[in-house]
């Protein structure tokens, strides 16, 4: 009997295994090509034949791959100053390698789409056929999506300083994006938070992780059987991952208990809250209120304002909700959404139903148009 | 990344700048014109944003449903229809700017006297999908 090659453990290696061969000098598109081959070696490979030390492995296959690729592009003089550097074999995959490879994957010059396309294949190892599925795109876009990403970075060199925020900013939309085709991205995006929170002590780091834990907490309870929105008020909290609520807690708390705020932690302590509320009557809002409050002095984002104004509708009363949302621009996205939710808490049900409509002609997504609709003909019935 | 459908209409587009029927180019202009329109479909697969395109036949027949147990009914196709799509193109960008900018160029492909039409192309965003953050 030979053992299966276990997929995540593998995709586990990846991150490692890429960094070793760039800071060996090996140019970042070669060495991630050659990556791809080892992996394809070892599915191949170790089922009748299982190395001991996997990494290592990986390591050996991919970095003959690159010297043979280099070879074949008759660079012979630089292979050969690479094969002089080469260090000892069997050395330790070390944090920063890994630590580099997101750097790098989600560094200031891409473009979010390009980052979040390099991140989940080079550090994901997802191949790109998947990614191209995920995103709804042709295979061949997403191909050069990421080759021209690959170009991008190789001229930056490792050793330069990243960028936390940019790697967290792509994870987010990574996880953001949910799940479509046959790779549940938000699933992946946990995973490589949680590899990179294990590679980089950071409380915005674990902030994010709290927050995509408390979110993925819920995530059977947010979708009807026909695949509808169900809002956090009508979600049933029995459905919830508690384990998952207990992690996402436990992460965000000792993130909290190192003073230093972000706005990732501030999003999770909100989160947090929600999942803390045994039925929706009980959700403390005036606590969210205060973290929307700390959101807005972190962010300055109009987004942010614009949902503080529906906790303060909440905690304060749908006047003092309505009061927030003045001055605020009605361009924004789900403005018209929430002034139609304040006015109807205030009961003025003639203008809700009216901004209800309005709000699902202006939806995003499909499913919070359909939403919208139904909240337009729920009030309607009501006037009738 | 959001997706965008660039719209291109036999009727119902205000009128082009550069207005001469195809029919009325000469061969080498409308090689011209279908040489453009390729190149720049290839050039946004280049750029990682190329989703699809097709272009549709005038042609086309109305269809409805009419009861159980009969044939559907179909009808046209109607001369006066006000609108008529001439074909499509989907592309996948960073940014609302990014698909305006992108349709302006299709926009410039060369039609009569290898001068650009200028022709109007309508830009319907899809929808994207529901953040799993939302609150």
């Amino acid at each position: 009997m030979t053992p299966p090659v276990h997929e995540a453990v593998l995709r586990g290696l990846i991150p490692g295994v890429l960094g070793i061969l760039v800071r060996r000098g090996a140019d970042f598109a070669a060495a991630e090509d050659a990556v791809q081959d080892a992996l394809l070696e070892a599915v191949r490979v170790w089922p009748t034949d299982p190395p001991r030390d996997q990494k290592g492995w990986l390591v050996t296959v991919a970095w003959r791959r690159f010297l043979d690729a280099t070879r074949s592009e008759s660079t012979r003089r630089r292979r050969e100053e690479l094969v002089e550097e080469e260090p000892a074999p069997g050395r330790a995959v070390s944090v920063d390698d890994t630590l580099q490879l997101y750097f790098l994957c989600a560094h200031p010059c891409l473009t979010p789409s390009s980052a979040v396309a390099l991140t989940l294949r080079a550090v994901g190892g997802l191949t790109t056929r998947q990614i191209a599925q995920a995103y709804l795109v042709p295979e061949a876009t997403m191909a050069q999506r990421i080759s021209r990403a690959k170009r991008t970075v190789s001229s930056t060199r490792l050793n330069q300083p990243g960028d936390v925020a940019t790697v967290l900013r792509t994870l987010y939309l990574v996880f953001n994006e949910g799940y479509s085709g046959d790779v549940d991205l938000a699933a992946e995006a946990i995973r490589l938070t949680r590899q990179l929170a294990a590679a980089i002590d950071h409380p915005e780091v674990a902030g994010l992780l709290a927050l995509m834990l408390l979110h993925h907490a819920r995530r059977a309870s947010r979708t009807g059987p026909a695949g509808g929105l169900i809002p956090l008020a009508e979600q049933d909290r029995g459905l919830w991952d508690t384990a998952l609520i207990a992690e996402g807690v436990d992460i965000l708390q000792s993130a909290l208990s190192r003073d230093r705020l972000g706005e990732f932690q501030a999003q999770a302590a909100i989160a947090a809250l929600h999942a803390d509320a045994q039925v929706a009557a009980e959700t403390d809002w005036v606590q969210i209120a205060e973290w929307y409050d700390e959101l807005v002095r972190l962010t300055d984002s109009p987004v942010v304002r614009l949902n503080r104004a529906v906790a303060v509708g909440e905690a304060d009363g749908a006047r003092a909700g309505l009061a927030a949302l003045a001055g605020l621009d009605e361009s924004l996205p789900r403005y018209v959404a929430v002034a139609a939710y304040l006015r109807e808490r205030d009961g003025d049900l003639v203008a809700a139903a009216r901004l209800y409509a309005e709000a699902a002609a202006k939806a995003g997504t499909l499913a919070e148009r359909e939403h919208l609709t139904r909240q337009a003909a729920r009030v309607n019935a009501g006037l009738a | 990344m959001a997706k965008y459908l660039l719209l291109k209409h036999y009727r119902g587009a205000p009128a082009a700048v550069n207005d001469v029927p195809m029919a009325q180019w000469t061969p080498d202009e409308i090689s011209a014109h279908l040489e453009y329109m390729n190149d720049f479909a290839a050039r946004l697969e280049q750029t990682g944003e190329y989703v699809d395109g097709q272009a549709l036949s005038p042609e086309g027949t109305f269809v409805r449903y009419d009861g159980e147990g009969r044939p559907p009914v179909t009808d046209g196709p109607f001369a006066e229809t006000k609108d008529l799509i001439a074909g499509w193109m989907v592309i996948d960008v960073d940014s609302y700017e990014r698909a305006v900018e992108l349709a302006g160029e299709l926009s410039a492909a060369p039609g009569a006297g290898g001068k650009p039409i200028h022709e109007w192309l309508e830009l319907r965003p899809f929808y994207g999908v529901s953040p799993t953050i939302t609150e």
